[in-house]
């Protein structure tokens, strides 16, 4: 089969806003020359359920903020040869961090009691419950390559990816900062 | 600083990164090193104020000894041989970063100085893409009690350029530090909100001269803070050559 031979790439995107998602779709008509070399195995932006047992490259967008996260953070890990943190969320924790400096008690009352007109009430089911602290994603499993950014370009991406298809590993410093 | 000729000033000559140089020897390191475009990265240190020593990010290596200097506090010497870019210095400035933006909550795409930024500047060309060590996530206040400008102590790196240059420029000494340590803050008056400073003048030299978005003019939004610090050696070269 011919389709095996191409690099499988899983993404998926845990406390943040999917801008990083959206810039990788903005590297526009090269989503063309990337598909003919790489297979998406598993990502929001395909039809794929299930983790393959083992992918190529895992890029992980966002904040590790929720039970949720940090379990997918982890078999995205045991599942990836090579993980990628994309975006300011995953590297540094960014805007969800921002919560770090309220007590957990307070945030949980702010979304789901004094922000609530009916029937305010905190869940306890169906929502993964909130970590204390919302962490980088190299600060719960090691992570290969940072690509700073808010969201990282479709340039900045396509030079990592393109760096990477050529066997090269990439600096994204030479294109990207934080913030960017 | 902006030294003033004097006719008894030797002329030195040493190396900076194999290249070799000859300067006056009351020139410091990173001065030359500037001079002759060789960046050495720092924060505290800025031309025209007096020198602080305190960032570390300007450590340079001299052949020969065990210890690192700053190069904004060691003067050329005669024979002297300077490193400014080994892979030990790397791994340090690194470290210090990390630990910069570790300590307070420095949250790049969302400050007013998102783009104009010495600290976000500096992280990206010494190769500084991620923090190794757990963030403090302490809460730190914001004043906005002034008219005109706001200081974000989350922003602030305690360069103490703003304490100087109101100090030595202005002459006015609204800015000083509490605190020792890791606690230590900078403070307006006898620690007063901005606003009620008596000393205060307006004058915005701190703000222009605050190397991250640590002390911003009022209004700014989002990447909207440029600062413009070209009044500095302006103004200490005049009062020098009065």
């Amino acid at each position: 089969m011919s389709e095996s031979k191409k690099i499988t790439v899983a993404t998926t995107w845990l406390d943040g806003c999917s801008g990083c998602h959206m810039s990788l779709l903005d590297i526009d008509e090269r989503l063309i020359e990337l598909a003919q070399q790489v297979d998406i195995v598993y990502s929001p932006l395909v039809d794929g359920k299930h983790l393959p047992e083992t992918v190529d490259v895992g890029i992980i967008e966002g904040s590790v903020s929720n039970e949720e996260d940090l379990a997918k953070a982890r078999e995205f890990r045991r599942h990836c040869k090579y993980l990628i943190s994309l975006g300011d969320c995953a590297v540094t924790g960014n805007v969800p961090a921002m919560r770090n400096l309220f007590p957990l008690d307070s945030v949980y009352d702010r979304a789901y009691q004094e922000n609530v007109q009916h029937n305010p009430l905190r869940p306890n089911d169906g929502v993964p419950a909130l970590l204390d602290v919302v962490k980088p994603v190299h600060a719960v499993v090691p992570v290969d390559l940072h690509v700073p950014g808010c969201p990282p370009s479709a340039d900045t991406i396509w030079f990592v990816l393109s760096q990477l298809l050529e066997g090269r590993v990439p600096n994204p410093n030479e294109v990207t900062r934080f913030g960017a | 600083m902006i030294q003033t000729p004097t006719p008894n000033v030797r002329v030195v000559t040493f190396k900076i990164d194999d290249r070799d140089f000859s300067a006056r020897e009351d020139e410091t390191i990173i001065q030359v090193a500037w001079e002759n475009g060789i960046r050495v990265p720092s924060l505290c240190y800025l031309e025209g104020l007096s020198v602080w020593g305190a960032c570390r990010l300007c450590v340079v290596e001299i052949v020969g000894s065990p210890r690192l200097v700053s190069s904004c506090s060691t003067r050329v010497a005669e024979g002297m041989e300077i490193r400014t870019d080994s892979e030990r210095l790397q791994a340090y400035r690194r470290m210090i970063l990390e630990l910069l933006f570790s300590e307070r909550n420095h949250v790049c795409s969302v400050c007013v100085s998102n783009g104009h930024c010495e600290l976000q500047n500096l992280a990206q060309q010494c190769g500084m893409d991620h923090v190794r060590v757990p963030y403090r996530n302490k809460v730190y206040q914001v004043d906005s009690s002034h008219d005109l400008f706001r200081v974000d102590h989350n922003r602030c790196v305690l360069c103490s350029r703003c304490i100087r240059v109101c100090d030595e420029i202005e002459g006015a000494h609204t800015w000083d530090s509490k605190g020792r340590g890791i606690d230590t803050q900078v403070i307006t008056d006898l620690n007063r909100p901005w606003g009620e400073s008596d000393s205060c003048t307006g004058c915005g030299k701190c703000v222009q001269v605050c190397p991250t978005g640590a002390l911003v003019q009022q209004g700014t939004s989002v990447g909207e803070m440029h600062k413009d610090r070209k009044f500095l050696p302006y103004l200490s070269r005049m009062r020098d050559a009065q």
